[in-house]
């Protein structure tokens, strides 16, 4: 069995008096597609923005092959290997796509402002390298066509390939999708698939958050549902679609029924 | 004479002041979110106008008061124009432009005024007409004059008549429906154009009366009066959490008390000679002249930008804020 | 950003055609200048100290994003620095390149100052808090006179050293190749040679990596956090920069003027730079040049203009050109806001930015 990646020990987040999450204990295993699912409001995007760094205060901790990245600031999480995509695109939507990813490059480069204004052999040379980088991965996800037009102004599910691509580039050995289907139609969708598929077989460990259950079904090895911000099910697909309670947190109430149906609520 | 007692007399007084400027600026973020830069301008123009008037009443033989009253009543209508002049070419055109597009045009308008004012009025400091003689009287060690509390009264007044319109009328309610959200306000039917203009244009109202007391209190005028004012009221405003009305008030008024007993004490506080023991030099120094001062009153206009600057930086939300969460 | 390696020919030709003539021009120029007035040589001098300020703020507004309305202040830092170090008030005569080095970086560690408890403030408070920190330093410039004289207060500091570099003393007039090389002309290829710095340094930085960061949190500071950009040192890093130019800037201003006073660090100056950097178009460095250029000469061609022309029209000056000057800066803010909110010579991603929805 592959070691374990990323582990998260009974995190917690609260605003105000509402317990957002609470004790949120899992570990995702090297070359897993994990997926992490649970009706609206039940904590997944807050989850991610503990792991991502964006809710700095938040109880519990995490680790990422074994170093503790609690507390850290959502760059230094990034520079740990922890790469995210948002819910809502949130890509720098007036630059250009080819920017986007070459921004992406930020972390893993060097050349500082004397760098800058001397553009001396090694300073071109990195240049070059984010460039030749960056292109690569707008191939890679696909839209390579589209580097020089503004990230804004792409297609919907380009946007969420842009964003994964810009993610990418910060070479994660996690990657967090939040919900990258969403508003993709059935062939994107099925494009996303295999995008997802090959990200893994090159070696990067997928955490997915997604409200299209065949996709999530297909494509994880394992999931963690949470409802109300507390896990109720982890384990393969298969099994947590047949839980009980899975069943009646999706559906409102203990209906027996195949859960596949349960894709047809997400939105 | 007490000193704190009489600045505390004094910073109520500029506090009054304050806080009906630092509402206008306060409604209007409230709305639109914007900072509205030039608002102190329209400050100096309710200062102007009512020195015009009044100078041209002063020897009509009217009873003083009216004089005032009727340059005050010539301001503000003018300053109301003024802000809706200001809100439909400036502002308007850039609802929904990128939050800084409207302050760089604040900032254009507000130097148009500044000019225009300069053209009409000259460059030079104005004596404000003092036909309302000053009486004083003492109270607790300190003395008070008529004018302190006239103007602490009035603003009260003004205040409380604010309130009415905004808690207790349908053009305040359609203006807090339409701070709260302005899409949905729109989609309810209010006119949205509507209550932002009624917005400017009642804060404009503020500004002028806030304007004639500025210039009856110092005696003095000049085109540039509006832009530190301004500043000072905005800081207030932010105090007291920006775009809370009670928050405004409380602002200005803890404003004024602290600019005030800053300018009383700062220099007895950093006045190096307390500290003679320190050095040799130092006490030789201070047996000739007890007084060596860091940090004299002429600092006192820097009290305000502190304040704005902690309250920024500490506390955004200021007083009565709500907090905003840490949502991404 | 990736344009440049891929031009075809004709077009570099051209471009070195221009190059080579803009060249010639620019060095002619004091002459021609000369030739008309010596004033006007001056007045291309300020000119270039603006076209300097406004380099450096683009750095903070333009590229970061940053709106800073207190950047007049660091003008100042550089200005006292150099005029401290190099003048009788305390005795010291440091030699200008040792002096406005010293001053820049003074400059630098207050941008830093200023930056570092605002990094997490919102663009418009930012923009209040820059205002009241510029008019913190302007009063205290003016008022550290007591109880020791630091500035001498609104009187400000006078008899400030000229630069000597090498043998050339600055305030002289020399004679060289048969032409009378002036005080203001010295300054001017001076003042011109550090502007082709400033410039390029600019032009450099935004095709950078840094540059590409200031992008990232000026488009969206979440994301560029997320994707690793530690946004505070990249914001300290705008601030810094905007502020090392701006006292590059200060220093070479009080050698050449001789003498400083508080102010010339009024608020109206750091609104000037902005609009300067505002109507060329914000984040690109070729369109703050020549907003600079334009709202230092259109004012100076006024004041030849509109004076004489008041005069025979009415007899006596109804307006003075000054008020002209500030009601058309302005005007110009919201014209173009309005109209224009990109400037003139927009750069091609502000352009997307500031096109109204």
């Amino acid at each position: 069995m592959e070691p374990v990646l990323l582990e998260c020990r009974n995190v917690a987040k609260k605003f105000g008096g509402v317990q957002a999450l609470s004790g949120v204990t899992f570990a995702i295993r090297r070359g897993e597609i994990y997926g992490l699912i649970g009706p609206n409001g039940a904590g997944k995007t807050t989850l991610f923005n503990v792991l991502s760094g964006i809710y700095a205060r938040a109880e519990g901790r995490f680790f990422l092959e074994g170093r503790d990245l609690t507390g850290l600031a959502p760059d230094e999480v990034a520079a740990c290997g922890i790469a995210r995509t948002f819910q809502n695109i949130r890509l720098f939507a007036n630059l250009s796509a080819l920017e986007n990813v070459m921004i992406g490059r930020h972390v893993r480069t060097r050349a500082g402002v004397i760098g800058a204004i001397v553009r001396g052999a090694r300073t071109r040379a990195e240049e070059a390298a984010i460039e030749r980088r960056a292109i690569e991965l707008l191939d890679y996800v696909g839209i390579r066509a589209r580097a020089n037009d503004a990230a804004g102004s792409l297609a919907y599910g380009d946007q969420r390939r842009l964003e994964i691509a810009r993610a990418l580039a910060t070479e994660p050995r996690l990657l967090a999708l939040d919900e990258p289907a969403a508003g993709m139609n059935a062939a994107e969708t099925a494009a996303l698939r295999r995008l997802l598929e090959r990200i893994r077989a090159d070696g990067i460990t997928i955490l997915l958050i997604e409200h299209d259950m065949r996709l999530v079904m297909a494509v994880c090895d394992r999931v963690l549902v949470l409802d109300y911000g507390v896990p109720i099910a982890e384990g393969a697909p298969a099994e947590v679609r047949r839980d009980a309670r899975v069943i009646e947190a999706y559906l409102g109430g203990p209906i027996a029924g195949d859960v596949a149906a349960a894709g047809a609520v997400a939105p | 004479m007490d000193i704190f007692l009489q600045q505390l007399i004094n910073g109520l007084t500029l506090g009054s002041i304050y806080a009906m400027v630092a509402l206008g600026y306060t409604m209007v973020y409230g709305i639109i979110q914007l900072i509205n830069f030039a608002h102190g301008e329209v400050v100096m123009i309710g200062a102007m106008i009512a020195l015009s008037v009044i100078a041209a009443l002063a020897k009509s033989g009217l009873h003083p008061v009216l004089v005032v009253a009727i340059g005050t009543a010539c301001a503000v209508p003018v300053c109301m124009a003024v802000g809706y002049v200001m809100e439909r070419v400036a502002y308007r055109p850039l609802r929904g432009a990128p939050r800084l597009a409207p302050l760089i045009t604040a900032i254009g308008i507000s130097i148009v005024l500044q000019h225009l004012a300069l053209m009409i009025w000259s460059r030079n400091n104005l004596a404000f007409p003092q036909i309302i003689r000053t009486e004083t009287y003492p109270i607790g060690g300190a003395t008070i004059t008529n004018v302190q509390i006239a103007i602490v009264l009035i603003a009260l007044a003004m205040m409380a008549g604010l309130a009415l319109i905004v808690y207790r009328t349908r053009l305040g309610t359609a203006m807090r429906a339409t701070a709260q959200n302005l899409q949905v306000a729109g989609l309810m039917g209010i006119d949205i154009n509507r209550i932002i203009a009624a917005t400017f244009v009642i804060g404009a109202a503020l500004a002028a009366v806030a304007g004639v007391m500025v210039g009856t209190y110092y005696g003095i005028a000049h085109y540039t009066m509006g832009s530190l004012l301004g500043l000072k009221a905005f800081s207030a405003a932010v105090l007291g959490g920006i775009g809370n009305l009670p928050g405004a008030a409380l602002g200005g008024v803890l404003l004024g008390v602290v600019e005030a007993l800053g300018a009383g004490y700062i220099g007895d506080i950093t006045n190096l000679c307390h500290f003679a023991g320190v050095s040799e030099a130092l006490e030789r120094r201070c047996s000739e002249d007890p007084h060596l001062v860091l940090f004299g009153s002429n600092y006192q206009d820097v009290f305000a930008f502190l304040v704005l600057i902690a309250v920024l930086v500490l506390r955004p939300s200021g007083l009565l804020g709500e907090r905003v969460g840490d949502r991404a | 950003m990736n344009t440049g390696s891929a031009r075809p020919m004709r077009h570099s030709a051209a471009i070195w055609g221009g190059t080579v003539l803009l060249a010639v021009a620019l060095i002619a120029l004091p002459f021609a200048l000369t030739a008309v007035g010596t004033a006007w040589v001056r007045i291309t001098n300020l000119a270039i100290l603006f076209v300097l300020l406004s380099l450096g703020l683009n750095i903070v507004v333009g590229f970061a994003g940053l709106l800073d309305l207190g950047y007049i202040a660091f003008y100042a830092v550089g200005a006292y620095a150099y005029a401290l170090l190099a003048s009788p008030h305390f005795g010291v005569h440091l030699p200008f390149w040792i002096a406005v080095p010293i001053g820049a970086a003074i400059a630098a560690v207050f941008g830093i100052l200023l930056g570092a408890p605002t990094l997490k403030l919102r663009g418009d408070y930012l923009a209040i808090v820059t205002l009241g920190f510029g008019e913190i330093v302007r009063i205290i410039l003016n008022n550290l006179s007591q109880p020791i004289n630091i500035t001498n207060g609104p009187q400000g500091i006078t008899l400030i050293d000229p630069i000597r570099l090498g043998g050339i003393d600055f305030a002289k007039t020399e004679a060289f190749l048969g032409l009378a090389f002036s005080g203001p002309v010295k300054y001017y290829y001076l003042l011109l040679a550090v502007m082709l710095a400033v410039i390029f340094i600019g032009v450099r930085l935004q095709n950078s990596r840094i540059g590409r960061a200031w992008e990232a949190i000026r488009e969206d500071e979440i994301a560029a956090r997320s994707m690793g950009i530690n946004t505070a040192r990249i914001k300290l890093l705008a601030f810094a920069m905007g502020a090392t130019f701006g006292g590059i800037a200060g220093g070479m201003f009080s050698a050449i003027q001789g003498f400083i006073s508080p102010e010339s660090f009024v608020l109206v100056e750091s609104i000037m730079v902005l609009s300067m950097v505002v109507l060329g178009g914000m984040g690109n460095v070729w369109g703050v040049v020549l907003g600079a250029v334009l709202l230092s000469f259109v004012p100076e061609l006024l004041r030849y203009t509109v004076e004489p022309v008041q005069r025979t029209l009415f007899g006596r000056m109804l307006i003075e050109p000054e008020v002209i000057r500030m009601l058309l800066f302005g005007l110009a803010l919201v014209l173009i806001m309005i109209f224009r909110p990109a400037g003139i010579w927009p750069s091609a991603v502000r352009k997307r930015e500031l096109a109204h929805p």
